[in-house]
């Protein structure tokens, strides 16, 4: 009789473990629409006065109370994406570096440990470092730059000591750990038949990489990847202490520049009314951009995954 | 003791005449690091004839195949003592690429091992990488009808390879091995992860396949080396000094006199299933 007893408390245990654990799951999701119903309400005045031509607009005067997002969504795209174009390659490449048997396996893994602690680095020890080391250190190749290559639109601006090419650069090696660790995890649980099959048809240690394993491990990849779009996509401190907080589009990587993150970091202490509201509606825009980019991946990885399986 | 044995089976394997040779390993000793996997074997293997390496678990038949395409190149610890020749040239001469070898001697393996890419692409692969230039389209297709697969798959080109099941899979790999038309398969227990339906049309192949290429098959199963071999080797596992313990070629004949008229006591207590 006794043992029965005891299932049913087990049973009991099992049933309250499941409610909560449901709890928490339903609780996660509803604290996601609460914080896009919150910030659709506090944003609402600038909603309702500004519509989507908010999106579109580059002014952003606080005397006149008119606000357009258009600089902000497009230093925070491109930043982002520039911040990508550098860091994917060189994160696939180290990830492919630290998985093959490029390196002995003693050198390997204290690498791999090593760049996984820069993911613990504070952004705004980022920004200090970048302002007191790397930026006097990179300025000179950008100015280079600039001489050879100044006829191009994108580098068509002098750097000067703020601009959205530095906070690319530092976004870079924010996100390249992300990139490297979620990369190589994918590329290391790569079964070794996989391998073993490529090269035992011929082909070379580069046709192996390039041609199966890393088209292998691309879902990986691409969810590295997403993430740490998303990431660089959100970083304010970074961006408030480079970008330069300049509202204003231009053509050229080197110029000052505005990001969503940067902008409610600058401003929002001190707004009141439709700024405040035009803010939380910029907060709003670059969520909904950041969700997107997320549901992208998840759709981006389900489908490669289907072709894997 | 074995050396003894190694050179009964030399003057055995004396009688092929060398330009009937496709792989001959002379003396060849592995090693991985200070472990010795497999000890002084001598070996013939012929032309366009399927050679069986049979014997129990440890005893480096697998070892050895991978010898025969450098594939435990891939091992950094792994070493390969003595001389094993293709064709005559020897496989581990400095100027010998490896990758020049592994076009020449293809490998299917214990596991199916499709790549994720779909069923038209795997076979594709080998042959692109290999430069080829002809009508890829007729390439797969003949390399899928070799492989005895093309009926099953020939309307679901575009499926990935891992959609099919064990034995189509080890088919379809079959099939991209053949796609690149080395001379010699080597098949590393290629059926223990199928059921013997699939197992028997596997060999159902082996025995089509043998007129264009020169198979050697490490195999658990006595009776699959029966079926399928024309010669056969007979590998046994000895403890060395320290433990360890290392493979060696007891017997290397006519698969029937193998299995019919062993040399060896050995070989005899093997095939008759008193142990292994």
């Amino acid at each position: 009789m006794a043992k029965f007893e005891s299932l049913s408390v087990a049973r009991w245990i099992d049933r309250g473990f499941y409610r909560l654990t449901a709890a928490f799951a339903v609780g996660i999701a509803g604290i996601l629409v609460w914080i896009l119903v919150t910030l659709f309400q506090t944003a609402y005045p600038a909603i309702a006065k500004f519509g989507l031509g908010f999106l579109f607009s580059s002014r952003w005067s606080v005397q006149e109370e008119i606000f357009g997002a258009l600089p902000l969504i497009y230093g925070t795209v491109v930043s982002a994406l520039v911040a990508l174009a550098i860091a994917v390659p060189i994160g696939v490449g180290i990830a492919v570096f630290l998985t093959e048997d490029f390196l002995p396996a003693q050198i390997r893994t204290p690498i791999a440990f090593v760049i996984e602690l820069l993911a613990a680095v504070p952004s705004v020890v980022y920004g200090l470092w970048a302002i007191v080391v790397f930026i006097p250190f990179v300025k000179p190749v950008l100015e280079l730059v600039h001489q050879v290559l100044g006829w191009i639109p994108l580098f068509g601006s002098a750097p000067t000591n703020v601009g959205l090419m530095y906070t690319s650069l530092i976004l870079a090696i924010m996100i390249s750990p992300t990139i490297i660790a979620i990369s190589r995890d994918s590329l290391v649980s790569l079964p070794p038949q996989l391998r073993q099959g490529a090269l035992a048809l011929g082909a070379t240690r580069w046709e192996t990489i390039l041609k199966v394993l890393l088209p292998a491990s691309l879902s990986g990849i691409v969810g590295a990847v997403m993430l740490a779009l998303g990431r660089a996509l959100g970083e304010t401190m970074v961006a408030a202490m480079l970008i330069g907080s300049k509202n204003a589009i231009s053509a050229s990587l080197f110029a000052p520049g505005q990001t969503i993150a940067s902008m409610i970091a600058n401003q929002f202490g001190e707004a009141t009314g439709l700024q405040r509201a035009s803010l939380l509606y910029a907060g709003l825009i670059l969520m909904l951009i950041t969700l997107a980019v997320n549901v992208l991946a998840e759709l981006i990885i389900s489908r490669f995954q289907q072709v894997e399986h | 003791m074995q050396n003894m044995q190694s050179s009964t089976s030399r003057t055995s394997t004396n009688a092929i005449a060398d330009q009937a040779v496709a792989l001959r390993a002379e003396n060849v000793s592995v090693y991985y690091g200070a472990f010795q996997a497999v000890r002084n074997v001598f070996l013939d293997v012929p032309k366009n004839q399927v050679t069986a390496f049979i014997g129990p678990s440890g005893c480096g038949k697998s070892t050895l195949l991978r010898c025969f395409n450098r594939l435990n190149d891939l091992v950094a610890s792994a070493r390969v003592d003595g001389k094993i020749s293709f064709q005559g040239r020897d496989l581990y001469a400095r100027d010998m690429d490896p990758v020049e070898v592994r076009r020449r001697i293809g490998m299917v393996f214990q596991k199916p091992n499709p790549f994720p890419k779909s069923i038209y692409d795997n076979i594709a692969f080998g042959a692109r990488i290999n430069g080829f230039r002809g009508n890829m389209d007729e390439l797969v297709e003949r390399s899928l009808r070799s492989a005895a697969l093309w009926d099953e798959v020939k309307d679901k080109l575009n499926q990935s390879g891992l959609a099919l099941s064990g034995g189509q899979q080890q088919r379809l790999c079959i099939a991209r091995t053949i796609a690149i038309e080395p001379e010699v398969i080597l098949m590393d227990e290629p059926c223990s992860a199928l059921d013997p339906v699939s197992t028997l049309r596997v060999e159902e192949l082996m025995h089509s396949l043998k007129e264009q290429f020169t198979m050697v098959i490490v195999t658990h199963n006595m009776q699959q080396a029966a079926r399928v071999s024309d010669m056969t080797a007979f590998f046994n596992a000895e403890a060395g000094e320290g433990g360890s313990r290392f493979g060696y070629l007891v017997e290397y004949n006519k698969t029937q006199d193998i299995f019919s008229s062993p040399q060896q006591q050995e070989t005899h207590d093997y095939v008759s299933g008193r142990f292994g």
